[in-house]
């Protein structure tokens, strides 16, 4: 029998291709100036990246924003995928080949644990799926090598099409099966919420995407919300935030309206200690912040 | 000739009526109002399909493809069991840039995609797959902005229409979108398949019925509580933009093809070809803006 697994450190971990972008690495098409518009999230990238090479992981789950689906919730169930990314959003910024393995076993366990917790799922088999970007990002930022397999779960819309409290039902659902899978599958698990916080974004681009002269939080009243709920995160009240979520995503067209961090926290069990945050910046005028729980 | 809008169409914008008609009565009908339409558009003289797809969302502004053969596939992100849409569309790319230009002379931020690898929204291919499934007609589909409300909306519609007349095309419009757009949010026997619930029903039927008597302009006025009342797609976006570029009137000839429930939500193909008989002359609540001046940065710093 599989030694009992433990998520070891989960991590906010947001998705703008613009950081994939700004790093010129050799998958992705497109150049950046380097004109430092995103060094701040990127410096908090580094930092993470240090502290988790530190750590033994056998998986990253990640629960993305950018595979939306209206039934259920859905787990990518194919070994393996390849190809090229482009983003239908900023398509100028990132056309990336990328190549994944799934750890599949881990995906069917947590697909049946939310089946068993009576959430709506499905086990995505077809072989041509498009593998969405923020699965491809937030792994590149995490452990650019790609070197561990992953667990892709959609981001169900039930925020969307019932309430922010039904969605935070669902998701501290989905967040305890995903706890229960890894337990018994015997994983040492990453796990990344990859979303922004605030996440009213400019609908103009600057010539250079990222000039730093351009880039800033959209209005204050995202700064505050975002600014609270990392004070949060710094203090350990987890619950309080998601306490807080209803409110958050209205106050400040949250992208956690996704599910991600919610999902995150329960699965993480709620800890009351402080979050690491390493980075906090604007992105086209989201607010994202790059925030470790270190579980070992 | 100056170029002209021939006719305009709405459409659903899911997949299931091309890759999975067998499974209920209703998508079959969908599929095949879809294929005589294509029919009738191939039959039209036009020379451009003009499209605007709820299912393709855009951040920066109005995305318009560009690409002259966009080639690769696609997979629906719920209904990835029914299979694989693979694709190779003709684009018209010089009235890509001529709409991108004309958006941008009106005040839009606008501009055009051409990449290898490009995901072409599901709808849209699905839409192109049985409108003209061989590509007869070259096609352009703009992407529906996340931000955009109506007075964009119009713009852009109106924008195509510039680009219509200085490039002397003869096209038709399509507004790919689904009307009540409430979804069962549980796996379901698709014969069992249905609209969502009787108000979202009735509220379909309401536009549909003056869609058929040619009052498109009257259902993009009645939009915003369409959308209230029975969770349009998007705002109803599809139906302000073909109704701009349609010339915001309710002087057509209008035909319901199809109306059926795709996975609750309600999907319906239907025609307005223009006619000089009159239907209405209303005062209207909404603004008829001709170029965009709003300040999207109000609220930002």
């Amino acid at each position: 029998m599989a030694e009992k697994g433990r998520i070891v450190t989960g991590v906010l971990a947001p998705h703008p291709p613009h950081l994939v972008y700004a790093s010129n690495p050799p998958q992705n098409e497109p150049r950046s100036s380097r004109a430092g518009a995103w060094n701040g999230l990127l410096q908090g990238y580094e930092a993470l990246r240090a502290r988790l090479s530190r750590r033994d992981f056998d998986v990253i789950v990640v629960h993305t924003p950018h595979w939306k689906t209206r039934v259920g919730h859905h787990f990518l169930g194919i070994p393996r995928c390849q190809g090229l990314s482009v983003d239908p959003v900023f398509p100028n910024l990132f056309r990336f080949q990328f190549d994944l393995a799934v750890d599949v076993p881990l995906a069917e366990a947590i697909c049946a644990e939310a089946a068993s917790a009576g959430l709506v799922t499905k086990m995505m088999r077809n072989p041509d799926f498009r593998l969405d970007y923020g699965t491809i990002t937030s792994n590149y930022l995490c452990r650019p090598a790609f070197d561990l397999p992953v667990v892709a779960i959609s981001s169900s819309r039930v925020y969307f099409d019932y309430s922010n409290e039904a969605g935070d039902r669902e998701m501290i659902a989905l967040g305890d099966a995903t706890q229960r899978a890894i337990e018994r599958l015997g994983r040492r698990a990453l796990c990344l919420a990859t979303c922004s916080l605030s996440h009213r974004h400019f609908t103009e681009e600057p010539a250079d995407p990222e000039d730093p002269a351009f880039e800033h939080i959209y209005n204050q009243n995202q700064q505050r919300w975002d600014d609270h709920i990392l004070s949060l995160m710094r203090s350990g009240e987890t619950r309080r935030i998601v306490d807080e979520m209803p409110d958050f995503i209205e106050g400040c067209v949250s992208e956690t309206k996704d599910g991600s961090l919610t999902w995150l926290l329960a699965a993480l069990g709620f800890p009351q200690h402080p979050g690491v945050v390493h980075g906090y910046g604007s992105v086209i005028g989201t607010g994202n912040a790059v925030v470790e729980w270190d579980l070992a | 000739m100056s170029g002209t809008v021939l006719r305009g169409y709405l459409v659903p914008n899911k997949p299931h009526p091309l890759l999975a008609p067998e499974r209920n009565p209703g998508w079959a009908r969908l599929r095949a109002a879809m294929e005589e339409t294509g029919k009738e558009i191939r039959a039209s003289g036009a020379d451009l399909i003009l499209l605007f797809s709820t299912r393709w969302p855009s951040i920066i502004g109005h995305q318009i493809q560009a690409d002259p053969a966009p080639e690769w596939w696609a997979v629906d992100e719920d209904f990835h069991d029914l299979g694989t849409l693979h694709y190779r569309l003709r684009m018209d790319a010089e009235f890509a840039e001529a709409w991108c230009a004309a958006a941008q002379a009106r005040g839009l931020t606008a501009r055009t995609v051409a990449y290898r690898g490009f995901p072409v929204d599901v709808g849209t291919i699905a839409a192109l797959r049985l409108l003209d499934p061989d590509n007869s007609i070259p096609a352009c589909v703009v992407s529906c902005n996340a931000y955009s409300d109506r007075a964009e909306t119009v713009v852009l519609g109106k924008a195509a229409r510039d680009a219509v007349a200085r490039l002397e095309r003869h096209a038709v419009a399509v507004g790919v979108t689904a009307l009540s757009d409430r979804m069962f949010t549980e796996w379901m026997d698709p014969a069992q398949d249905r609209i969502h619930s009787l108000k979202d029903d009735e509220w379909n039927r309401k536009i549909l019925e003056l869609l058929a008597s040619g009052r498109l302009e009257d259902v993009a006025q009645l939009a915003r509580e369409f959308t209230r009342q029975a969770n349009g797609d998007s705002k109803l976006k599809a139906i302000w933009w073909l109704a701009a570029v349609m010339g915001q009137h309710n002087r057509y000839a209008g035909s319901v093809r199809a109306y059926e429930a795709l996975w609750g939500t309600g999907a319906a193909v239907v025609g307005l070809v223009p006619s000089e008989a009159r239907v209405g002359d209303l005062e209207y609540d909404e603004d008829d803006l001709e170029t965009f001046r709003g300040e999207r940065g109000v609220l930002a710093q």
